[in-house]
């Protein structure tokens, strides 16, 4: 497998379009298992279509293990694509199918034989080798066009393009775990694109959040949802997103609807004056039925329960928040106190991170 | 889902019962009728049972239009079949193009079988018609009245040009509904375009494919108006198929018996085929 670099690849699809991807660069490492997340239209789609050689990007380079590749077509640069729709051979069997990327590339007859074999155990398809593909469900098609992807010996990397959308809820998990094994079997260098948070955060190790054709962040899964360094992270990630105030800096505390909040000054440098914005998520939020130190005051809207924990709705002020409150802690029933935990109090201008 | 029975709707389905029942049913029975007695005039008639359907079987000249028309079905369906696809591929996906070509194509299809018929039988004539002329002056004594092979050859030609458009219109609108990603695996999977199109395309157009070959095989086996306005089956018998046969036999000599069991034998022949051929193309499908 091997190491994927994309410098400053831009790309529109007609001249006076907007740039659906915008001037990104980035490393797939080799091995590594990343995802890419944004919502529909953010240009994930197109980023992969420009790693697999569909589409050649308006401007940028591409280079795999290093060797320039931003002309080759996709069947030179030995990148596999698994689709938002399973893609079969409907009148090959699943042998033929997966045999099919090995005989178009006049593998010897035996070898292409052991390479199915060995493919097919590692993904459970051994007993259905005979069967015809298009009588396969869903989720089995889709493990069949893995499969294809994962079966050329020299497959530099596989990319995935939100392959469980159309994938039955209760086997998407399997399809996760057989992922995740083939990973480790084979070390693939992986990119997996989806706008679902769930599946990317427990996918890949290491996950590009982006927006409108732009980078906005990339990071492990932990350090999204502790660190957003965008705004915009803060919203996407998370569920609910992060809560946002505005607010001022005075000194070394923070200003937020005329009440005041302590905040550790040497997470930033000074910012100066001007408008900001207070971000921290609904988990980090601690609410209480009695004033505690520098606790603010809250009306409480609604409570629902989801399970291990309450999503509980509260006004501060004007200002709507969102608190998550762990099963078995008592909910204050129309005030309460909302503490602000220092450490986990992020800081933004014009939707960036202060740091 | 919770189905209610209303009995009235049956009172909806009436007319069009009505309307098949004389297009269809009744004239079908008055066939069966004819078909097992000798008429001699209005109210003279004698039960024959199966004689006539014996006869009919036996009949050497039925035999000869039976081998032409079989002959005639399947040279068209191997000519108009890949040439429609091949047509389909070759079309224009965007702009302009793609409208011109449709209309191009579909204008063939909107012209009416004895004014083709005319078309041809003018453009084919060596006096007055460009075609006749043309091969004229190149050398040859093409002569589709004199010349059996000649006489083919015309009407091959001629119902190319009427019905290829059919299966490129049929395939065209397969081909549109092939999703893209097909196309994209295929190319990482690094399949030439012919594996694109033996393991992509064309198990795709199977189903329009059979449904364009059903279409054709039927309609080219009852193919009547064409060869009567531009040959009349002749020269000789080189050009008498199975409907004109039977015409003449009914409207041409009025033998009212033997041609209702010729009806009812064609009938059968054409509706076996199209079984065994559509069993055939859909055979794949159970597995």
């Amino acid at each position: 497998m091997a190491r994927i670099d994309i410098e400053d690849v831009a790309h529109r699809y007609t001249a006076d379009a907007a740039w659906a991807v915008d001037a990104l660069t980035h490393s797939f490492r080799d091995g590594s298992a990343s995802a890419i997340l944004g919502p529909s239209g953010c240009g994930k789609t197109t980023l992969l279509s420009i790693l697999s050689g569909l589409l050649h990007p308006t401007r940028g380079t591409l280079r795999i293990d290093g060797r320039e590749a931003t002309g080759l077509p996709p069947r030179q640069r030995k990148i596999a694509q698994v689709f938002q729709f399973p893609v079969v051979y409907e009148a090959m069997t699943v042998f033929e199918n997966l045999a099919f990327p090995l005989r178009n590339g006049g593998m010897a007859k035996d070898e292409v034989k052991t390479r199915v074999k060995a493919t097919a155990e590692l993904l459970g398809l051994t007993a259905s080798l005979d069967r015809r593909a298009s009588g396969l469900s869903a989720d089995e098609q889709q493990i069949v066009s893995l499969g294809r992807g994962l079966i050329r010996p020299d497959t530099a990397a596989l990319l995935l393009d939100e392959p469980l959308t159309v994938i039955d809820p209760l086997r998407r998990w399997e399809i996760r775990q057989k992922l995740r094994h083939v990973h480790q079997e084979t070390n693939a260098t992986l990119v997996y694109v989806t706008h679902d948070q769930t599946e990317a955060l427990t996918f890949a190790d290491e996950v590009v959040v982006m927006d409108q054709g732009r980078v906005m962040q990339v990071g492990t899964p932990r350090e999204l949802f502790e660190t957003p360094k965008h705004a915009f992270v803060g919203h996407f990630i998370g569920s609910p997103g992060m809560n946002f105030l505005p607010c001022r800096l005075a000194g070394r505390e923070l200003l937020v609807d005329g009440h005041r909040l302590p905040v550790d000054r040497n997470a930033f440098t000074d910012p100066g004056s001007g408008e900001l914005e207070l971000g921290i998520r609904p988990e980090f939020l601690e609410l209480a039925r009695e004033e505690v130190d520098g606790a603010l005051p809250v009306r409480i809207r609604s409570a629902s329960a989801l399970g291990d924990h309450h999503l509980v709705r509260v006004a501060l002020g004007e200002r709507p928040l969102q608190v998550r409150v762990p099963d078995g802690t008592p909910i204050p029933t129309e005030c309460g106190f909302l503490r602000f935990p220092p450490e986990w109090i992020r800081l933004y201008r014009d939707g960036r991170l202060l740091t | 889902m919770n189905r209610t029975e209303h009995p009235r709707a049956w009172w909806l389905v009436l007319p069009v019962l009505l309307v098949v029942a004389f297009s269809a049913l009744i004239p079908l029975m008055t066939v069966v009728n004819y078909s097992v007695q000798d008429i001699f005039g209005p109210g003279q008639r004698v039960f024959v049972g199966s004689e006539w359907f014996r006869e009919i079987l036996r009949d050497s000249r039925l035999h000869a239009a039976f081998g032409r028309q079989l002959m005639f079905s399947a040279s068209i369906l191997m000519i108009e079949i890949p040439l429609g696809v091949a047509l389909a591929l070759a079309m224009p996906t965007r702009g302009i193009g793609v409208s011109f070509t449709l209309v191009i194509l579909a204008l063939p299809l909107l012209v009416p079988w004895n004014v083709v018929g005319t078309i041809w039988q003018i453009f084919g004539r060596a006096d007055i018609g460009l075609g006749g002329a043309l091969l004229r002056a190149l050398g040859s004594d093409y002569n589709y009245a004199q010349n059996a092979a000649d006489a083919w050859v015309t009407l091959l030609v001629m119902d190319v040009w009427h019905w290829t458009s059919l299966v490129a219109l049929l395939g065209y609108a397969g081909l549109r509904a092939i999703p893209e990603a097909c196309y994209q695996a295929a190319h990482i999977d690094g399949a030439s375009r012919f594996a694109i199109f033996r393991h992509v395309e064309l198990p795709k157009l199977r189903g329009v494919l059979t449904i364009a070959l059903l279409l054709r095989l039927m309609d080219s086996f009852v193919i009547y108006t064409e060869p009567f306005v531009l040959t009349g089956g002749g020269p000789g018998n080189a050009t008498t198929f199975l409907s004109q046969y039977l015409t003449k036999m009914a409207v041409g000599q009025f033998d009212l018996g033997p041609a209702a069991a010729f009806s009812l034998i064609y009938f059968l022949v054409i509706l076996a085929l199209c079984f065994v051929l559509f069993s055939f193309m859909t055979a794949g499908d159970e597995r």
